[in-house]
């Protein structure tokens, strides 16, 4: 769906931000996802889906992802997933299978992806190729800056050389 | 004088909550993620905080779309479970401490941010699965240790606040929590996180180095968390995994110079990488004051306590 505006995080695959645009556009669809926290409107939504949904305002597209349960367009048209959620719940599916469809994998690859490690980040980033880690990620942390700076100022008062002081984040990493 | 003694950072994943009500616990996946808390509950119990502000996130269920508050305060005198579509967890209503919550509201308004007052709110797992990690599991019929001031932050609607103004935030309550004139000890969980994603073909997006540069900078360097602009996390932690900067209002809170007494990390709970940290000021001066004596007495119990609990990295 076009987008009033073009953002930095619209680079980021797979990805909708469920931002002011998409909140305003999605209001029937997360109202509608919200009125499944009661138990009567769950059992009169499951009784006639189409004309349940007639009490929310949506647009015929909205309406067509809700009742085909096709939960990336609800979220490209404004649904957020801790709402959207609410509706696979009222289809008696876990979380993980809601997970699953929409990467388009089954729930058993879903699931060992996730005991693995799950998603990595690399080429994972960008759509665009921005696929260079965050800054804040490569720079230092200013104590291990320091240290650096400590061991450089003795190197040079001609000292005995120091080893490289192990930063404390490396020495954290074995068990 | 209140005064904040300590932070915890944990994660919130709901479905921790489930696995504590569904009494999987010793089942081997649930038991990896639940065996790293062990050490927190005895250190919690050490703590014995007379009060928790707890830093969390509505996840539709206090708050729909209708009101998106970015900072809301629960002032009321108690916050029972919310109903999230599976009836309340079983877990006890919390009480909260409305004098001293009303005190942090009006200190912090005064201190020129605009927090929302609830006088009547639920709370979902955002905030019971943290409480159920640090306090244990506690029947609905009985009781937590201590009152609790739920601090909601929006980190549903983007943009949530940035990561400088959740510390900014932190460091006002700290603030308002010691101009309070009653002697009390609170501690302030920040939850969430850490990274994960569970929205969209990405969903299942984990990067755990990330969440480890996060952890290692908390405690000595948060100077350069806050600094982290929102397209940072969403790309590398995922768009959910932003929700991270509520651990920077717990840190904002605490002294400069902090102790990490603990950290457990493990991935995954479900779908989210699970966080833990447990940071104390380190213990005020109070030798000119008559108070001295049993104060230190404490202080000494406190520490033995700390020695107990090992340092745990994963
Ligand atoms: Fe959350």
């Amino acid at each position: 769906m076009a987008r009033a505006q073009q953002h930095d995080y619209d680079d980021i695959p797979g990805t909708f931000v469920f931002d002011a645009e998409r909140s305003r556009q999605g209001f029937g669809i997360n109202m509608f996802c919200m009125s499944l926290m009661k138990d009567e409107n769950r059992k009169a939504f499951k009784a006639n889906e189409a004309e349940y949904l007639k009490k929310f305002n949506l647009t015929s597209e909205q309406t067509e992802a809700i009742l085909k349960r096709d939960y990336n367009r609800m979220l490209e048209l404004g649904g957020n997933i801790y709402f959207t959620a609410k509706l696979g719940a009222t289809d008696g599916h876990s979380f993980q299978h809601l997970a699953a469809l929409m990467t388009g994998s089954t729930q058993q690859d879903y699931a060992a992806m996730m005991l693995a490690g799950g998603r990595s980040v690399e080429g994972n980033r960008s759509r665009s190729g921005k696929n260079t880690p965050s800054k804040f990620l490569s720079a230092e942390p200013a104590k291990k800056a320091t240290a650096k700076k400590a061991v450089k100022a003795k190197a040079k008062a001609g000292k005995a050389r120091v080893s490289k002081p192990k930063s404390k984040a490396k020495s954290q990493k074995r068990k | 004088m209140a005064r904040i003694v300590a932070g915890v950072g944990p994660s919130h994943v709901p479905a921790i909550g489930a696995a504590l009500d569904l009494g999987k616990t010793e089942e081997p996946y649930w038991k990896r993620v639940f065996s790293g808390f062990e050490k927190s509950q005895a250190w919690m119990r050490e703590c014995k905080p007379d009060v928790a502000i707890v830093v969390y996130n509505d996840h539709a269920s206090a708050f729909s779309v209708e009101m998106i508050p970015t900072f809301a305060l629960g002032c009321a005198a108690e916050f029972p479970p919310a109903d999230e579509g599976w009836g309340p967890r079983p877990v006890p209503v919390a009480k909260g401490h409305p004098a001293l919550a009303s005190h942090i509201a009006q200190s912090c308004i005064l201190d020129e941010f605009d927090l929302t007052i609830c006088n009547k709110m639920e709370i979902d797992h955002g905030m019971t699965v943290p409480m159920n990690l640090l306090f244990g599991k506690i029947e609905k019929d009985g009781q937590w240790p201590c009152p609790v001031i739920p601090l909601a932050v929006n980190v549903v609607m983007y943009p949530p606040p940035t990561g400088h103004r959740c510390f900014m935030l932190g460091r006002a309550i700290k603030k308002a929590v010691e101009s309070y004139p009653e002697d009390l000890r609170v501690v302030i969980f920040g939850t969430g996180g850490l990274s994960h994603q569970i929205s969209g073909p990405r969903a299942g997006l984990i990067n755990s180095e990330w969440d480890k540069h996060f952890l290692d900078n908390l405690s000595g360097n948060p100077q350069k968390l806050v600094k982290i602009p929102h397209i940072d996390y969403m790309r590398e932690a995922g768009a959910e995994g932003i929700e991270m900067v509520m651990w920077l209002i717990m840190r904002g809170a605490l002294d400069d110079k902090v102790d990490e007494v603990y950290r457990f990390y493990t991935v995954p709970a479900s779908n989210t990488a699970v966080g833990h940290i447990i940071l104390e000021n380190k213990a005020r001066k109070t030798a000119a004051k008559p108070k001295a004596k049993p104060k230190a007495a404490i202080k000494h119990k406190r520490a033995a306590a700390r020695a107990k609990v090992d340092r745990v990295r994963a």
